[in-house]
């Protein structure tokens, strides 16, 4: 591994190196090195040998697998053959109106979910943070408990709140004369969202509240001074110092909300709504163990990957270049 | 902020209010549910479907528990002492491999570090539906599927701890103490499980929360490699009950109940670590 190879370091600039007084002269120094190398070599081989098995040969055999196909040879007869196919497995992914299907569900709840969540989460922490709120820390301790709860058991809960007969809620809705499906064709994205968005509201709430905790207080005290009121306060001096946190938090949420998988999985189970091809993540999962095609599975795999890293590259870029915008 | 600043900043009354209205409100909307679930664990099935939700008189918690203990044999006992195994001992070692390599990667210089700690980043934002299909087939050429060791391996891989590792190691272990340990002629490895690891201990506390967080929660893996009820961890365990319990609805009154003790832990786990994880949130999101 790299790491256990010596390093070709200028002896002055090393920081850690630093050899004992006694055994001075470049001998000596040599030794230390070497040390500090097998040292880290040490501490680190644990978790590269889990990064090569568990993620890097499957990303690389996920991607071999989407190139090639087993095909079956006429008739039937004789051993099955792995074969080139070269893109066959991708254009096959790429016309099926499921996937696609899928992949518009989750614009769709990305774009639903992903500004309600970070503009929430924000205004919370900063509502928090003014001053004003009674029995804040029960408050946050209140909107973070969800986060303690496994996302199984969340969209259980809601599932239960969304099923007319057990629902509370429903029941509620129903005195009012109001009759509504949570679970129909146009209710079962925003219902999904509400799972989501109850889950990671405080979670996301406790790390803008902590970045707001670091903003020098000499800054709002100078807004203060300058005659901003508490919203201008909020909006124009605390939101923007806390940027960095704002694009960690909607990376996180994005790449998690791109894995759509276990609260339709659980719906599906109670709403035809949901088929089990709802989500691309539902449409790999589908592809290799319902219908054990392998290939367009791993191309699956491979263009949500590609997404992934695409939106989640442009996200930073963006920010990055408002940022200089703004430096200018 | 002293008190007279915090007069200048406060909105009028009725300002006040709606703040506190507002905040007032999400809390409701994030603990009414879970109140629910606790006041719905403890009715029976047919007061579940009908019966007022705050009503005393079909008080059936205890029984509900002795069925949840008791239906098919007694499999959510194994669920539950499952997902605690692969939890507890996946996020303890998780933790100590994604600690001890952060460290390495703040302490020690050697050629293509940031491209090796690139590759680490680049490894938190891969789906992990992704790796389900590759994965399965490993194990399923190693054997393992449908073992503990298929679940419990690939759960230990943290990149987010080694990125919080470092930080950790960044904040809380100052290299004078290791060049004084240098000079003493302490081994580097002697140093790091005698000296630097006990600084370490609010990070490593930390990342052992967000990944107990992690494996209680997972559902995907699970399902993807176990078929054998007696290796499922709690979240697929009350997965496949509610399936059937649209078949059968004794299952209902069970789930809920399951779904109740299964909140449990993190909750306790979260409580009493609570000083921990804060900092940990705040190292990791500052950043």
């Amino acid at each position: 591994m790299t790491t256990t190879t010596p390093a070709r370091v200028p002896a002055g600039a090393d920081r850690a190196a630093s050899p004992a007084p006694s055994a001075s002269g470049p001998r000596a120094r040599r030794a230390a090195k070497r040390r500090q190398l097998t040292a880290a070599g040490v501490l680190m081989t644990p978790f590269f040998a889990l990064l090569v098995t568990v993620f890097l040969i499957p990303v690389g055999t996920a991607v071999y697998l989407s190139f090639f196909s087993d095909d079956q040879p006429g008739l039937g007869f004789g051993p099955e053959r792995t074969v080139f196919v070269g893109l066959r497995s991708y254009a096959a992914v790429l016309t099926d109106p499921t996937f696609l299907g899928g992949l518009g569900t989750v614009a769709l709840y990305c774009l639903i979910y992903i500004p309600l969540m970070v503009v929430g989460a924000l205004a919370l922490a900063l509502l928090l943070d003014s001053g004003v709120v009674r029995l804040r820390a029960f408050a946050q301790l209140g909107l973070f408990l969800p986060h303690a709860v496994p996302g199984i058991i969340a969209a259980l809960i809601w599932l239960y709140l969304y099923t007319p007969g057990i629902s509370p809620v429903i029941e509620l809705f129903a005195k009012g004369d109001i009759t509504i499906d949570f679970l129909g064709v146009h209710t079962v994205v925003p219902s999904i969202v509400n799972i989501a968005l109850w889950s990671n509201l405080g979670y996301n709430m406790v790390i803008f509240y902590a970045a707001l905790q670091a903003v020098p207080r000499e800054v709002i005290e100078a807004s203060v001074v300058d005659g901003a009121g508490p919203v201008r306060t909020a909006l124009q001096v605390k939101t923007p110092l806390v940027r960095a946190s704002i694009v960690t938090v909607s990376i996180f949420t994005l790449i998690w909300a791109l894995q759509l998988f276990t609260e339709p999985m659980l719906l599906s189970q109670s709403s035809p709504m949901i088929s089990s091809r709802f989500s691309p993540s539902m449409y790999i999962y589908d592809a290799a163990f319902t219908r054990n095609n392998y290939s367009l599975a791993a191309a699956a795999s491979v263009v949500l990957l590609v997404c992934t890293i695409a939106l989640s590259y442009g996200v930073t870029r963006f920010t990055s270049r408002t940022d200089s915008e703004e430096a200018r | 902020m002293s008190a007279a600043d915090t007069s200048l900043l406060r909105p009028k009354l009725l300002g006040r209010a709606t703040v506190n209205v507002v905040v007032a409100l999400s809390v409701l909307y994030t603990l009414l549910p879970v109140l629910w679930l606790v006041l719905a664990s403890a009715k029976n099935r047919d007061a579940l479907f009908s019966s007022d939700l705050l009503s005393l008189s079909d008080f059936s918690f205890l029984q509900n528990l002795k069925d949840l203990f008791a239906m098919d044999d007694g499999l959510y006992g194994r669920w539950y002492v499952n997902s605690l195994l692969y939890a507890v001992l996946g996020a303890a070692l998780g933790a100590l491999v994604s600690v001890a390599c952060g460290y390495a990667f703040d302490k020690y210089r050697f050629r293509h570090k940031e491209k090796l700690f690139g590759l680490v980043l680049a490894a938190v934002m891969v789906p992990q539906t992704v790796l389900a299909l590759p994965l399965y087939l490993m194990a399923s050429e190693a054997g393992l599927v449908n073992t503990f060791w298929a679940v419990f391996i690939p759960v230990l891989f943290n990149p987010f701890g080694v990125y919080l590792g470092r930080i950790f190691a960044r904040g809380y272990v100052p290299d004078e103490v290791l060049e004084a340990a240098r000079v003493d002629g302490a081994g580097e490895l002697t140093t790091y499980v005698r000296v630097a690891l006990r600084m370490l201990g609010p990070g490593l506390v930390t990342v052992f929360l967000f990944q107990l967080t992690a494996i209680w929660n997972n559902f995907f893996l699970p399902m993807v490699m176990l078929s054998d009820q007696d290796l499922y961890p709690v979240s697929l365990g009350l997965y496949q009950w509610n399936s059937s319990a649209s078949v059968s609805p004794e299952y209902y009154p069970v789930v809920i109940m399951g779904s109740l003790l299964a909140v449990l832990p993190l909750i306790l786990a979260f409580v009493l670590l609570q000083r921990f994880w804060r900092s940990g949130l705040t190292a990791g999101a500052v950043k």
